[in-house]
């Protein structure tokens, strides 16, 4: 599924216009990026929550040539999916916790 | 953030109550949700893509009792950040 499929499912299901739900999706969307950007976190109950992980520099190397590659430090949006999408996508089924 | 802070930015900007406001961000959840249920991905340009991935059955064990168990084969969710986003974050301020 992708955005404009997304637009017109969110349109159909609450009988809005095209237009409406374009907007509604696109500030729904927009909200996160900016939570983030101000190093905020997003948690939305029963689907998961957004945060900026830190990665530490590393060096790799070029898997095809082999040379060294110095990958500087980076932090990336992450997604850590909520209880109740994990178990929907599982069938149910809780993974045991890791810790 | 939570839910009710994007409900409320969507309320502001598009003039809706708070119902329907209420009604568009939780029907964007259910969809997304049930579009990984069937396992399709769900790819949103600019943002990112999430896809559900099979993960065979692995030997764990309890940390604290050491004890063996088998973890059954499982369905995951991943996100991956699109490359426009990656891009805005890494010029952010340290």
């Amino acid at each position: 599924m992708n955005k404009s499929q997304l637009i017109d499912q969110l349109a159909l299901t609450t009988h809005q216009t095209n237009k409406v739900s374009e907007q509604a999706v696109n500030i729904f969307f927009e909200s996160i990026k900016k939570a983030l950007s101000a190093r905020d976190r997003v948690e939305i109950r029963g689907f998961g929550s957004f945060t900026l992980k830190e990665y530490n520099a590393y060096t790799g190397r070029n898997p095809k040539t082999g040379e060294k590659v110095y990958v500087p430090r980076k932090e990336l949006p992450f997604f850590r999916a909520g209880k109740d999408l994990r178990l929907q996508v599982n069938d149910g089924d809780e993974e045991p916790p890791q810790k | 953030m939570v839910k009710a802070d994007i409900v409320h930015s969507i309320e502001l900007k598009l003039g809706l109550s708070h119902e329907e406001a209420g009604a568009q961000v939780e029907q964007i959840l259910e969809i997304i949700k049930s579009t990984l249920r069937q396992g399709e991905p769900v790819l949103i340009s600019g943002f990112g893509q999430w896809k559900v991935r099979g993960k065979s059955s692995r030997i764990g064990r309890n940390p604290k009792t050491k004890e063996v168990h088998e973890i059954s084969p499982r369905r995951v969710v991943t996100f991956y950040p699109s490359n426009v986003w990656r891009g805005e974050i890494s010029k952010l301020n340290p």
